[in-house]
Protein backbone atom coordinates (compact mmCIF):
# COMPACT_ATOMS: atom_id res chain seq x y z
CA UNK A 1 0.00 0.00 0.00
CA UNK A 2 0.83 3.92 -0.83
CA UNK A 3 -0.42 5.86 2.34
CA UNK A 4 -1.29 9.00 1.30
CA UNK A 5 -2.50 12.54 3.27
CA UNK A 6 -4.78 13.99 1.16
CA UNK A 7 -5.59 17.62 2.74
CA UNK A 8 -8.70 19.45 1.86
CA UNK A 9 -10.64 22.24 1.98
CA UNK A 10 -14.85 22.55 2.33
CA UNK A 11 -14.99 18.87 0.48
CA UNK A 12 -12.42 20.07 -1.81
CA UNK A 13 -8.79 18.22 -1.90
CA UNK A 14 -6.27 21.02 -1.80
CA UNK A 15 -4.10 20.94 -5.07
CA UNK A 16 -0.55 20.18 -3.87
CA UNK A 17 -2.24 16.75 -2.49
CA UNK A 18 -3.78 16.14 -5.83
CA UNK A 19 0.12 16.77 -7.03
CA UNK A 20 1.33 14.31 -4.43
CA UNK A 21 -1.49 11.70 -5.21
CA UNK A 22 -0.06 11.59 -8.83
CA UNK A 23 3.62 10.56 -7.45
CA UNK A 24 2.08 8.11 -4.79
CA UNK A 25 -0.02 6.69 -8.40
CA UNK A 26 3.55 6.34 -10.21
CA UNK A 27 4.91 4.48 -7.28
CA UNK A 28 2.01 2.67 -6.70
CA UNK A 29 2.22 0.96 -10.46
CA UNK A 30 6.08 0.42 -9.96
CA UNK A 31 5.36 -1.56 -6.64
CA UNK A 32 2.75 -3.39 -7.86
CA UNK A 33 0.67 -1.19 -4.54
CA UNK A 34 -2.59 0.10 -4.11
CA UNK A 35 -2.69 3.89 -3.55
CA UNK A 36 -4.76 4.79 -0.06
CA UNK A 37 -5.77 8.34 0.86
CA UNK A 38 -6.37 9.78 4.79
CA UNK A 39 -8.33 12.06 4.98
CA UNK A 40 -9.45 14.51 7.97
CA UNK A 41 -12.06 17.68 9.31
CA UNK A 42 -15.02 18.55 8.05
CA UNK A 43 -15.63 17.79 3.89
CA UNK A 44 -13.32 14.86 4.26
CA UNK A 45 -15.83 13.03 2.93
CA UNK A 46 -16.85 14.97 -0.22
CA UNK A 47 -13.06 15.15 -1.07
CA UNK A 48 -12.55 11.52 -1.07
CA UNK A 49 -15.34 11.18 -3.30
CA UNK A 50 -13.47 11.91 -5.63
CA UNK A 51 -10.24 10.97 -5.79
CA UNK A 52 -10.84 7.88 -7.95
CA UNK A 53 -9.56 9.49 -10.72
CA UNK A 54 -6.72 10.41 -9.17
CA UNK A 55 -5.61 6.68 -8.43
CA UNK A 56 -6.87 6.35 -5.52
CA UNK A 57 -8.55 2.52 -4.25
CA UNK A 58 -9.37 3.33 -0.70
CA UNK A 59 -9.94 6.40 1.19
CA UNK A 60 -9.62 6.12 4.83
CA UNK A 61 -12.19 9.47 6.17
CA UNK A 62 -10.48 9.73 9.72
CA UNK A 63 -13.40 10.50 12.53
CA UNK A 64 -12.85 11.66 16.37
CA UNK A 65 -14.71 13.66 18.25
CA UNK A 66 -11.34 15.32 19.66
CA UNK A 67 -10.74 16.04 16.32
CA UNK A 68 -12.65 18.91 15.45
CA UNK A 69 -9.70 21.27 14.66
CA UNK A 70 -6.22 20.58 13.12
CA UNK A 71 -3.98 18.73 15.76
CA UNK A 72 -0.64 17.90 14.16
CA UNK A 73 0.87 15.26 16.36
CA UNK A 74 -2.83 13.57 16.49
CA UNK A 75 -3.01 13.61 12.51
CA UNK A 76 0.42 11.83 12.70
CA UNK A 77 -0.76 9.15 15.01
CA UNK A 78 -3.76 8.24 13.22
CA UNK A 79 -1.65 8.09 10.21
CA UNK A 80 1.05 5.68 12.10
CA UNK A 81 -2.18 3.67 12.91
CA UNK A 82 -3.24 3.38 9.07
CA UNK A 83 0.29 2.51 7.83
CA UNK A 84 1.02 -0.88 9.12
CA UNK A 85 2.04 -2.25 6.01
CA UNK A 86 2.61 0.57 3.60
CA UNK A 87 5.63 0.35 1.96
CA UNK A 88 5.68 4.47 1.26
CA UNK A 89 3.74 6.76 3.35
CA UNK A 90 3.82 10.50 2.13
CA UNK A 91 2.14 14.05 1.80
CA UNK A 92 2.38 17.09 -0.01
CA UNK A 93 4.73 19.71 0.68
CA UNK A 94 2.72 22.06 2.54
CA UNK A 95 2.78 23.61 5.68
CA UNK A 96 0.92 20.82 7.45
CA UNK A 97 1.98 18.25 5.14
CA UNK A 98 5.66 18.80 6.53
CA UNK A 99 4.77 19.24 9.53
CA UNK A 100 2.70 15.42 10.08
CA UNK A 101 5.26 13.81 8.15
CA UNK A 102 8.01 15.07 10.24
CA UNK A 103 5.66 14.19 13.51
CA UNK A 104 5.14 10.58 11.93
CA UNK A 105 8.69 10.01 11.53
CA UNK A 106 9.61 11.30 14.93
CA UNK A 107 6.83 9.14 16.80
CA UNK A 108 8.32 6.10 14.86
CA UNK A 109 11.96 6.87 15.15
CA UNK A 110 12.10 6.72 10.84
CA UNK A 111 13.41 9.29 8.56
CA UNK A 112 11.55 11.34 6.71
CA UNK A 113 12.61 13.11 3.20
CA UNK A 114 11.11 16.27 2.55
CA UNK A 115 10.01 18.43 -0.56
CA UNK A 116 11.13 15.59 -3.19
CA UNK A 117 10.59 16.13 -6.79
CA UNK A 118 10.93 12.48 -8.06
CA UNK A 119 11.01 9.02 -6.79
CA UNK A 120 12.60 5.63 -8.33
CA UNK A 121 10.49 3.18 -6.84
CA UNK A 122 13.09 0.44 -7.72
CA UNK A 123 15.08 -1.47 -4.93
CA UNK A 124 17.20 0.99 -3.85
CA UNK A 125 14.41 4.07 -3.32
CA UNK A 126 16.43 6.43 -4.90
CA UNK A 127 14.99 10.10 -4.68
CA UNK A 128 15.45 13.59 -5.61
CA UNK A 129 15.01 16.50 -3.15
CA UNK A 130 15.10 19.90 -3.03
CA UNK A 131 17.71 22.02 -0.82
CA UNK A 132 17.43 25.86 -0.96
CA UNK A 133 13.91 25.86 -1.42
CA UNK A 134 14.98 24.31 -5.07
CA UNK A 135 17.48 25.98 -6.17
CA UNK A 136 19.55 22.96 -5.51
CA UNK A 137 18.89 19.11 -5.99
CA UNK A 138 20.24 16.44 -3.83
CA UNK A 139 20.22 12.65 -5.18
CA UNK A 140 19.36 10.96 -2.35
CA UNK A 141 18.69 7.48 -1.29
CA UNK A 142 15.88 6.00 1.60
CA UNK A 143 16.72 2.58 2.96
CA UNK A 144 14.03 0.91 5.30
CA UNK A 145 11.02 -1.15 4.42
CA UNK A 146 8.82 1.80 4.89
CA UNK A 147 9.75 5.30 3.30
CA UNK A 148 8.05 8.59 4.70
CA UNK A 149 8.06 11.60 2.48
CA UNK A 150 6.61 15.10 1.04
CA UNK A 151 6.56 16.33 -2.23
CA UNK A 152 7.63 19.43 -3.20
CA UNK A 153 5.26 21.99 -4.50
CA UNK A 154 4.46 22.69 -8.24
CA UNK A 155 7.38 19.50 -8.92
CA UNK A 156 4.99 17.44 -10.00
CA UNK A 157 1.95 18.31 -12.42
CA UNK A 158 -1.96 16.71 -11.54
CA UNK A 159 -2.67 13.45 -12.76
CA UNK A 160 -6.65 12.35 -13.75
CA UNK A 161 -8.25 9.55 -15.48
CA UNK A 162 -11.38 8.04 -15.42
CA UNK A 163 -11.27 5.13 -12.49
CA UNK A 164 -13.57 3.12 -10.47
CA UNK A 165 -14.31 5.87 -7.10
CA UNK A 166 -12.53 4.96 -4.18
CA UNK A 167 -13.53 2.72 -1.33
CA UNK A 168 -14.54 4.85 1.79
CA UNK A 169 -13.90 3.63 4.55
CA UNK A 170 -14.37 5.49 8.64
CA UNK A 171 -11.01 5.12 10.26
CA UNK A 172 -11.16 5.99 14.17
CA UNK A 173 -7.89 6.08 15.72
CA UNK A 174 -7.01 5.97 19.43
CA UNK A 175 -5.87 9.32 20.73
CA UNK A 176 -4.08 10.27 23.50
CA UNK A 177 -4.14 13.41 25.55
CA UNK A 178 -1.22 13.33 24.69
CA UNK A 179 -1.52 13.38 20.76
CA UNK A 180 -4.06 16.17 21.44
CA UNK A 181 -2.04 18.82 23.33
CA UNK A 182 -1.10 20.71 20.46
CA UNK A 183 -3.91 22.10 18.61
CA UNK A 184 -5.74 24.90 17.11
CA UNK A 185 -7.70 26.50 19.49
CA UNK A 186 -8.74 29.90 17.32
CA UNK A 187 -8.70 31.49 14.02
CA UNK A 188 -8.66 35.09 12.76
CA UNK A 189 -10.32 34.77 9.44
CA UNK A 190 -8.75 36.09 6.14
CA UNK A 191 -9.80 39.96 5.32
CA UNK A 192 -13.25 39.85 2.99
CA UNK A 193 -12.56 39.97 -0.64
CA UNK A 194 -8.77 39.69 -0.67
CA UNK A 195 -7.55 38.00 -3.38
CA UNK A 196 -5.15 35.12 -1.40
CA UNK A 197 -1.70 35.57 -2.99
CA UNK A 198 -1.31 31.58 -2.80
CA UNK A 199 -4.41 30.70 -5.19
CA UNK A 200 -4.24 33.92 -7.45
CA UNK A 201 -4.35 33.44 -10.90
CA UNK A 202 -2.66 36.98 -11.64
CA UNK A 203 0.27 38.24 -8.92
CA UNK A 204 1.84 41.68 -9.42
CA UNK A 205 5.14 41.76 -7.64
CA UNK A 206 7.13 44.71 -6.53
CA UNK A 207 11.03 44.50 -5.30
CA UNK A 208 13.57 47.40 -4.77
CA UNK A 209 12.76 49.39 -7.57
CA UNK A 210 9.35 49.77 -5.89
CA UNK A 211 11.45 52.35 -3.79
CA UNK A 212 9.08 52.72 -0.45
CA UNK A 213 5.75 51.77 0.33
CA UNK A 214 3.94 54.78 -0.96
CA UNK A 215 4.84 53.36 -4.67
CA UNK A 216 2.88 50.09 -3.72
CA UNK A 217 -0.65 52.09 -4.83
CA UNK A 218 0.48 52.08 -8.62
CA UNK A 219 1.00 47.66 -7.78
CA UNK A 220 -2.47 47.82 -6.05
CA UNK A 221 -4.14 49.48 -8.98
CA UNK A 222 -2.95 47.12 -11.84
CA UNK A 223 -3.98 44.40 -9.32
CA UNK A 224 -7.28 45.55 -8.88
CA UNK A 225 -8.01 45.97 -12.75
CA UNK A 226 -6.64 42.81 -13.41
CA UNK A 227 -7.92 40.72 -10.25
CA UNK A 228 -5.03 40.01 -9.40
CA UNK A 229 -2.91 39.77 -5.48
CA UNK A 230 0.47 41.78 -5.02
CA UNK A 231 3.35 40.32 -3.80
CA UNK A 232 6.32 41.33 -2.72
CA UNK A 233 10.37 40.38 -2.66
CA UNK A 234 12.11 40.08 0.93
CA UNK A 235 13.94 43.56 0.16
CA UNK A 236 10.09 45.10 0.31
CA UNK A 237 9.20 43.44 4.23
CA UNK A 238 12.62 43.30 5.22
CA UNK A 239 12.74 47.38 5.16
CA UNK A 240 9.16 47.27 6.43
CA UNK A 241 7.39 48.36 3.60
CA UNK A 242 4.55 45.39 3.54
CA UNK A 243 3.60 42.36 5.45
CA UNK A 244 5.76 39.53 5.56
CA UNK A 245 2.50 37.73 4.61
CA UNK A 246 3.23 39.26 0.97
CA UNK A 247 6.23 37.93 0.56
CA UNK A 248 7.53 35.46 -2.26
CA UNK A 249 10.66 33.45 -1.88
CA UNK A 250 12.46 30.68 0.25
CA UNK A 251 11.14 31.87 3.38
CA UNK A 252 7.76 33.36 2.06
CA UNK A 253 5.06 32.09 -0.15
CA UNK A 254 6.21 29.97 -3.12
CA UNK A 255 3.28 30.73 -6.02
CA UNK A 256 1.75 29.08 -9.32
CA UNK A 257 -0.06 31.77 -10.82
CA UNK A 258 -0.35 31.71 -14.60
CA UNK A 259 1.35 34.83 -15.03
CA UNK A 260 3.41 36.84 -12.64
CA UNK A 261 4.23 40.45 -13.26
CA UNK A 262 7.40 41.12 -11.52
CA UNK A 263 8.10 45.10 -11.07
CA UNK A 264 11.41 46.38 -10.01
CA UNK A 265 12.92 43.13 -9.04
CA UNK A 266 15.86 41.71 -10.25
CA UNK A 267 15.79 38.27 -9.12
CA UNK A 268 17.83 36.73 -6.19
CA UNK A 269 17.73 33.08 -5.83
CA UNK A 270 15.73 33.50 -2.60
CA UNK A 271 12.95 35.33 -4.81
CA UNK A 272 13.03 33.08 -7.67
CA UNK A 273 12.25 29.57 -5.96
CA UNK A 274 9.14 31.75 -5.12
CA UNK A 275 7.94 32.21 -8.13
CA UNK A 276 9.32 30.12 -10.67
CA UNK A 277 6.31 27.94 -11.00
CA UNK A 278 4.44 30.70 -12.44
CA UNK A 279 3.49 29.84 -15.98
CA UNK A 280 4.60 33.07 -17.59
CA UNK A 281 6.54 35.68 -16.09
CA UNK A 282 6.53 39.41 -17.20
CA UNK A 283 9.05 41.47 -16.01
CA UNK A 284 8.67 45.80 -15.85
CA UNK A 285 12.61 46.12 -15.03
CA UNK A 286 15.04 49.73 -15.53
CA UNK A 287 18.01 47.12 -15.75
CA UNK A 288 17.64 44.20 -19.09
CA UNK A 289 20.39 42.45 -17.65
CA UNK A 290 18.99 42.14 -14.28
CA UNK A 291 19.04 38.44 -13.69
CA UNK A 292 14.93 38.02 -13.32
CA UNK A 293 15.01 38.48 -17.30
CA UNK A 294 16.32 34.73 -17.72
CA UNK A 295 12.93 33.72 -16.50
CA UNK A 296 10.70 36.55 -18.26
CA UNK A 297 8.63 35.59 -21.17
CA UNK A 298 8.10 38.87 -21.60
CA UNK A 299 9.85 41.98 -20.53
CA UNK A 300 9.39 45.92 -20.64
CA UNK A 301 12.27 47.81 -20.13
CA UNK A 302 11.26 51.10 -17.91
CA UNK A 303 11.19 52.44 -14.88
CA UNK A 304 8.08 50.88 -13.59
CA UNK A 305 6.87 54.39 -11.49
CA UNK A 306 5.69 55.51 -15.08
CA UNK A 307 5.26 51.98 -17.12
CA UNK A 308 2.68 50.83 -14.56
CA UNK A 309 0.44 53.24 -14.54
CA UNK A 310 0.75 53.86 -18.24
CA UNK A 311 0.01 50.43 -18.50
CA UNK A 312 -3.56 50.55 -15.77
CA UNK A 313 -4.76 53.53 -17.81
CA UNK A 314 -4.46 51.59 -21.47
CA UNK A 315 -6.44 48.16 -19.44
CA UNK A 316 -9.49 51.45 -18.40
CA UNK A 317 -9.08 53.15 -22.10
CA UNK A 318 -9.61 49.58 -23.73
CA UNK A 319 -12.40 48.46 -21.38
CA UNK A 320 -13.84 51.99 -21.66
CA UNK A 321 -13.93 51.43 -25.63
CA UNK A 322 -15.02 48.31 -25.43
CA UNK A 323 -18.02 49.41 -23.43
CA UNK A 324 -18.88 52.05 -26.08
CA UNK A 325 -18.78 49.90 -28.69
CA UNK A 326 -21.37 47.31 -26.51
CA UNK A 327 -23.82 50.30 -26.32
CA UNK A 328 -23.50 51.51 -29.79
CA UNK B 1 12.24 32.48 31.36
CA UNK B 2 15.50 29.97 30.73
CA UNK B 3 15.56 30.15 26.65
CA UNK B 4 17.05 27.77 23.86
CA UNK B 5 17.67 29.33 20.46
CA UNK B 6 19.08 26.65 18.21
CA UNK B 7 20.82 28.12 14.60
CA UNK B 8 22.74 26.27 11.42
CA UNK B 9 25.42 27.75 9.61
CA UNK B 10 24.79 28.09 6.37
CA UNK B 11 26.55 30.03 2.93
CA UNK B 12 25.49 32.92 1.98
CA UNK B 13 24.55 32.00 -1.69
CA UNK B 14 23.30 35.60 -2.87
CA UNK B 15 23.50 35.06 -6.72
CA UNK B 16 24.76 31.86 -8.19
CA UNK B 17 25.03 28.60 -6.51
CA UNK B 18 28.29 26.69 -7.70
CA UNK B 19 29.41 22.99 -6.52
CA UNK B 20 32.79 21.47 -5.46
CA UNK B 21 34.00 18.66 -8.36
CA UNK B 22 32.74 15.98 -6.14
CA UNK B 23 29.64 17.30 -6.45
CA UNK B 24 28.92 16.63 -2.63
CA UNK B 25 28.75 20.38 -1.47
CA UNK B 26 28.31 23.89 -2.44
CA UNK B 27 32.04 25.37 -3.34
CA UNK B 28 32.22 28.01 -0.60
CA UNK B 29 35.82 29.27 -1.06
CA UNK B 30 33.95 32.59 -2.28
CA UNK B 31 31.03 32.44 0.00
CA UNK B 32 30.56 34.07 3.45
CA UNK B 33 28.34 32.26 5.83
CA UNK B 34 25.35 32.62 8.03
CA UNK B 35 22.11 31.29 9.23
CA UNK B 36 18.36 30.84 7.90
CA UNK B 37 16.62 34.19 8.20
CA UNK B 38 14.25 32.33 10.39
CA UNK B 39 16.96 31.91 12.89
CA UNK B 40 17.46 35.28 12.52
CA UNK B 41 14.44 35.73 13.64
CA UNK B 42 14.25 33.15 16.66
CA UNK B 43 17.53 34.81 17.88
CA UNK B 44 15.76 38.24 18.17
CA UNK B 45 12.98 36.45 19.94
CA UNK B 46 14.70 34.87 22.19
CA UNK B 47 16.51 38.37 22.95
CA UNK B 48 13.55 40.31 22.94
CA UNK B 49 11.59 37.32 25.92
CA UNK B 50 14.34 37.47 28.25
CA UNK B 51 14.72 41.82 27.49
CA UNK B 52 10.79 41.56 28.41
CA UNK B 53 10.11 39.20 31.19
CA UNK B 54 14.29 39.03 32.55
CA UNK B 55 15.98 35.31 32.60
CA UNK B 56 18.65 33.82 30.31
CA UNK B 57 19.63 33.20 26.66
CA UNK B 58 21.01 30.46 25.15
CA UNK B 59 22.14 29.45 21.47
CA UNK B 60 23.01 26.08 20.20
CA UNK B 61 24.59 24.64 17.03
CA UNK B 62 25.61 21.84 15.71
CA UNK B 63 28.31 22.09 13.13
CA UNK B 64 32.29 22.79 12.19
CA UNK B 65 34.13 24.75 14.57
CA UNK B 66 33.61 27.90 12.42
CA UNK B 67 29.97 27.90 13.27
CA UNK B 68 31.54 29.47 16.39
CA UNK B 69 30.83 33.06 14.24
CA UNK B 70 27.64 32.34 14.01
CA UNK B 71 27.11 31.58 17.38
CA UNK B 72 29.07 34.71 18.38
CA UNK B 73 26.89 36.74 15.96
CA UNK B 74 24.10 35.71 18.43
CA UNK B 75 26.08 36.66 21.25
CA UNK B 76 26.65 40.06 19.57
CA UNK B 77 22.80 40.95 19.76
CA UNK B 78 22.47 40.06 23.12
CA UNK B 79 22.35 36.24 23.61
CA UNK B 80 23.82 35.32 27.10
CA UNK B 81 25.75 31.92 26.68
CA UNK B 82 26.53 29.71 23.33
CA UNK B 83 27.47 25.84 23.43
CA UNK B 84 29.07 24.87 20.15
CA UNK B 85 28.47 20.98 19.39
CA UNK B 86 31.64 20.80 17.36
CA UNK B 87 31.87 17.87 14.19
CA UNK B 88 33.41 17.53 11.07
CA UNK B 89 31.31 19.88 8.88
CA UNK B 90 29.59 17.23 6.83
CA UNK B 91 25.91 17.28 6.62
CA UNK B 92 24.28 15.45 9.70
CA UNK B 93 20.68 14.00 8.54
CA UNK B 94 17.39 15.35 10.61
CA UNK B 95 17.45 12.67 12.82
CA UNK B 96 20.93 12.84 13.79
CA UNK B 97 20.77 16.55 14.30
CA UNK B 98 17.73 16.08 16.46
CA UNK B 99 19.60 13.31 18.60
CA UNK B 100 22.44 15.38 19.30
CA UNK B 101 20.29 18.37 20.42
CA UNK B 102 18.44 16.24 22.70
CA UNK B 103 21.69 14.81 24.31
CA UNK B 104 22.85 18.47 24.66
CA UNK B 105 19.85 19.90 26.61
CA UNK B 106 19.34 17.06 28.76
CA UNK B 107 23.14 17.41 29.53
CA UNK B 108 22.78 21.54 30.38
CA UNK B 109 19.23 21.07 32.04
CA UNK B 110 20.93 18.78 34.27
CA UNK B 111 23.89 20.74 35.10
CA UNK B 112 22.26 24.26 35.12
CA UNK B 113 18.15 25.06 35.09
CA UNK B 114 15.70 23.54 32.45
CA UNK B 115 14.90 25.39 29.25
CA UNK B 116 11.11 26.68 29.44
CA UNK B 117 11.41 27.29 25.58
CA UNK B 118 13.06 26.22 23.01
CA UNK B 119 12.91 28.47 19.70
CA UNK B 120 14.24 26.82 16.65
CA UNK B 121 14.09 28.50 12.67
CA UNK B 122 11.05 26.48 10.82
CA UNK B 123 13.49 24.91 8.35
CA UNK B 124 17.29 25.22 8.10
CA UNK B 125 17.92 27.09 4.72
CA UNK B 126 19.96 24.82 3.07
CA UNK B 127 19.00 21.05 3.59
CA UNK B 128 15.13 22.37 4.24
CA UNK B 129 14.26 19.01 6.30
CA UNK B 130 11.35 20.94 8.05
CA UNK B 131 11.18 18.56 11.00
CA UNK B 132 14.95 19.27 13.71
CA UNK B 133 12.35 20.80 15.77
CA UNK B 134 9.77 18.55 15.97
CA UNK B 135 12.44 15.76 16.46
CA UNK B 136 13.75 17.54 19.33
CA UNK B 137 10.17 17.92 21.14
CA UNK B 138 9.56 14.62 20.05
CA UNK B 139 13.19 13.27 21.98
CA UNK B 140 12.58 15.63 25.20
CA UNK B 141 8.37 15.00 25.08
CA UNK B 142 7.51 18.38 24.86
CA UNK B 143 4.35 19.82 23.08
CA UNK B 144 5.88 21.95 19.15
CA UNK B 145 4.15 24.65 17.58
CA UNK B 146 6.01 25.35 14.00
CA UNK B 147 5.69 28.20 11.60
CA UNK B 148 5.37 30.57 14.50
CA UNK B 149 4.90 34.13 13.23
CA UNK B 150 4.05 35.90 16.71
CA UNK B 151 4.93 34.50 20.16
CA UNK B 152 2.96 35.21 23.12
CA UNK B 153 4.31 34.14 26.71
CA UNK B 154 1.82 33.83 29.14
CA UNK B 155 1.40 32.28 32.40
CA UNK B 156 2.80 29.29 32.10
CA UNK B 157 1.73 28.51 28.52
CA UNK B 158 2.79 30.37 25.07
CA UNK B 159 0.52 31.10 22.70
CA UNK B 160 1.75 31.07 18.76
CA UNK B 161 -0.25 32.76 15.71
CA UNK B 162 0.23 30.90 12.40
CA UNK B 163 -0.50 31.72 9.22
CA UNK B 164 -3.23 29.49 7.71
CA UNK B 165 -3.46 27.98 4.65
CA UNK B 166 -5.80 29.96 2.78
CA UNK B 167 -5.33 33.14 4.41
CA UNK B 168 -6.10 34.44 7.67
CA UNK B 169 -4.39 33.05 11.01
CA UNK B 170 -4.20 29.55 13.54
CA UNK B 171 -4.04 30.43 17.27
CA UNK B 172 -2.12 27.49 19.07
CA UNK B 173 -1.94 27.49 23.31
CA UNK B 174 0.35 25.03 24.97
CA UNK B 175 1.68 25.02 28.31
CA UNK B 176 5.59 25.34 28.88
CA UNK B 177 8.09 24.50 28.65
CA UNK B 178 7.37 24.31 24.73
CA UNK B 179 9.31 24.10 21.38
CA UNK B 180 8.55 27.07 18.85
CA UNK B 181 10.02 27.05 14.85
CA UNK B 182 9.49 30.52 14.08
CA UNK B 183 9.61 32.03 10.62
CA UNK B 184 10.80 34.75 9.19
CA UNK B 185 8.61 38.01 9.37
CA UNK B 186 7.83 37.60 12.96
CA UNK B 187 9.78 40.25 13.97
CA UNK B 188 12.49 42.56 12.39
CA UNK B 189 15.75 41.69 13.47
CA UNK B 190 18.17 44.25 15.36
CA UNK B 191 21.43 44.72 13.77
CA UNK B 192 24.38 44.03 16.54
CA UNK B 193 25.92 47.54 17.87
CA UNK B 194 29.79 47.63 18.22
CA UNK B 195 29.88 46.81 21.90
CA UNK B 196 28.23 44.10 21.68
CA UNK B 197 30.14 42.49 19.30
CA UNK B 198 33.38 43.02 21.46
CA UNK B 199 31.28 41.68 24.68
CA UNK B 200 30.20 38.83 21.71
CA UNK B 201 34.27 38.12 21.12
CA UNK B 202 35.57 37.40 24.86
CA UNK B 203 32.68 35.26 25.60
CA UNK B 204 33.11 31.89 26.14
CA UNK B 205 32.17 29.24 23.73
CA UNK B 206 31.59 25.67 25.30
CA UNK B 207 31.98 22.81 23.31
CA UNK B 208 30.56 19.53 23.67
CA UNK B 209 31.11 16.14 21.25
CA UNK B 210 28.05 14.76 19.99
CA UNK B 211 27.28 11.86 19.37
CA UNK B 212 26.25 10.76 15.67
CA UNK B 213 22.93 8.48 15.32
CA UNK B 214 22.14 7.00 11.96
CA UNK B 215 19.68 8.01 10.42
CA UNK B 216 18.39 9.08 6.73
CA UNK B 217 18.02 9.87 4.03
CA UNK B 218 21.73 9.15 2.65
CA UNK B 219 22.85 12.30 0.43
CA UNK B 220 24.34 10.82 -3.25
CA UNK B 221 25.24 13.87 -4.56
CA UNK B 222 24.46 17.50 -5.16
CA UNK B 223 23.28 18.71 -9.00
CA UNK B 224 22.05 22.16 -10.28
CA UNK B 225 18.54 21.77 -11.54
CA UNK B 226 18.22 22.33 -15.48
CA UNK B 227 16.71 25.87 -16.21
CA UNK B 228 14.50 26.49 -19.08
CA UNK B 229 15.78 29.91 -19.69
CA UNK B 230 14.35 31.40 -22.31
CA UNK B 231 15.08 34.65 -24.50
CA UNK B 232 11.86 37.13 -23.22
CA UNK B 233 9.99 38.92 -25.56
CA UNK B 234 10.67 42.17 -25.35
CA UNK B 235 7.50 44.35 -25.49
CA UNK B 236 8.86 47.93 -25.48
CA UNK B 237 10.62 50.60 -23.64
CA UNK B 238 9.24 52.76 -21.09
CA UNK B 239 5.30 53.68 -20.81
CA UNK B 240 5.49 53.75 -24.81
CA UNK B 241 5.45 49.72 -24.19
CA UNK B 242 1.57 49.91 -22.39
CA UNK B 243 -0.86 49.37 -25.56
CA UNK B 244 1.71 46.18 -26.05
CA UNK B 245 1.57 44.91 -22.67
CA UNK B 246 -2.41 45.25 -22.74
CA UNK B 247 -3.03 42.98 -26.35
CA UNK B 248 -0.87 40.20 -24.40
CA UNK B 249 -2.90 40.63 -21.28
CA UNK B 250 -5.79 40.43 -23.62
CA UNK B 251 -4.12 37.13 -25.70
CA UNK B 252 -3.50 35.51 -22.66
CA UNK B 253 -7.18 35.79 -21.56
CA UNK B 254 -6.22 37.92 -17.97
CA UNK B 255 -8.22 40.63 -19.17
CA UNK B 256 -11.11 40.36 -21.83
CA UNK B 257 -10.31 41.18 -25.51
Amino acid sequence: MILTLVEQTNGQPDRLSLETLALARRLGSGLGAPVHAVLFGTGARDAAADLGRHGVGVAHVVEHERLDAYAPAAWAAALAQLMSGAKVVLAAGSERGNEVMAHVGAQTGLPMAANCTDVSPRDSFGLVRQRWAGSLLEDARLDGDMRLLTVAPHAVAVEESAGPAATIETFRPELTDRDLRVRVVGRVEAEKGKISLADARVVVGGGRGVGGPEAFGILEELAGLLGAAVGVSRVATSAGWRPHSDQIGQTGLRIAPDLYIACGISGAIQHIVGCKAAKRILVINKDADAPIMGRAAYAVIGDLHTVVPAISAEIRRVRANGAAAGRG
Amino acid sequence: MNILVCVKRVPATGGTIVLTADEQEIDTRYLGFTVSPHEECAVEEAVRIVEARGGTSTVLTLGPAAAEDQLRDALAVGIERGVLLETDGSDWDAVATAGAIVDAVKSQESAAAPFDLLLFGNEAADTGDYQVGIRVAAGLDLPVVIGAKAIEILDGAVRVRREAAGGGWEIYEVPLPAVVAVKEGINLPRYPSVPGRLRARKKEIERMTPERRAGGPEKLRLRLPVEHHQAAEILGSGPDAAPRVVEVLQKLGVIAS
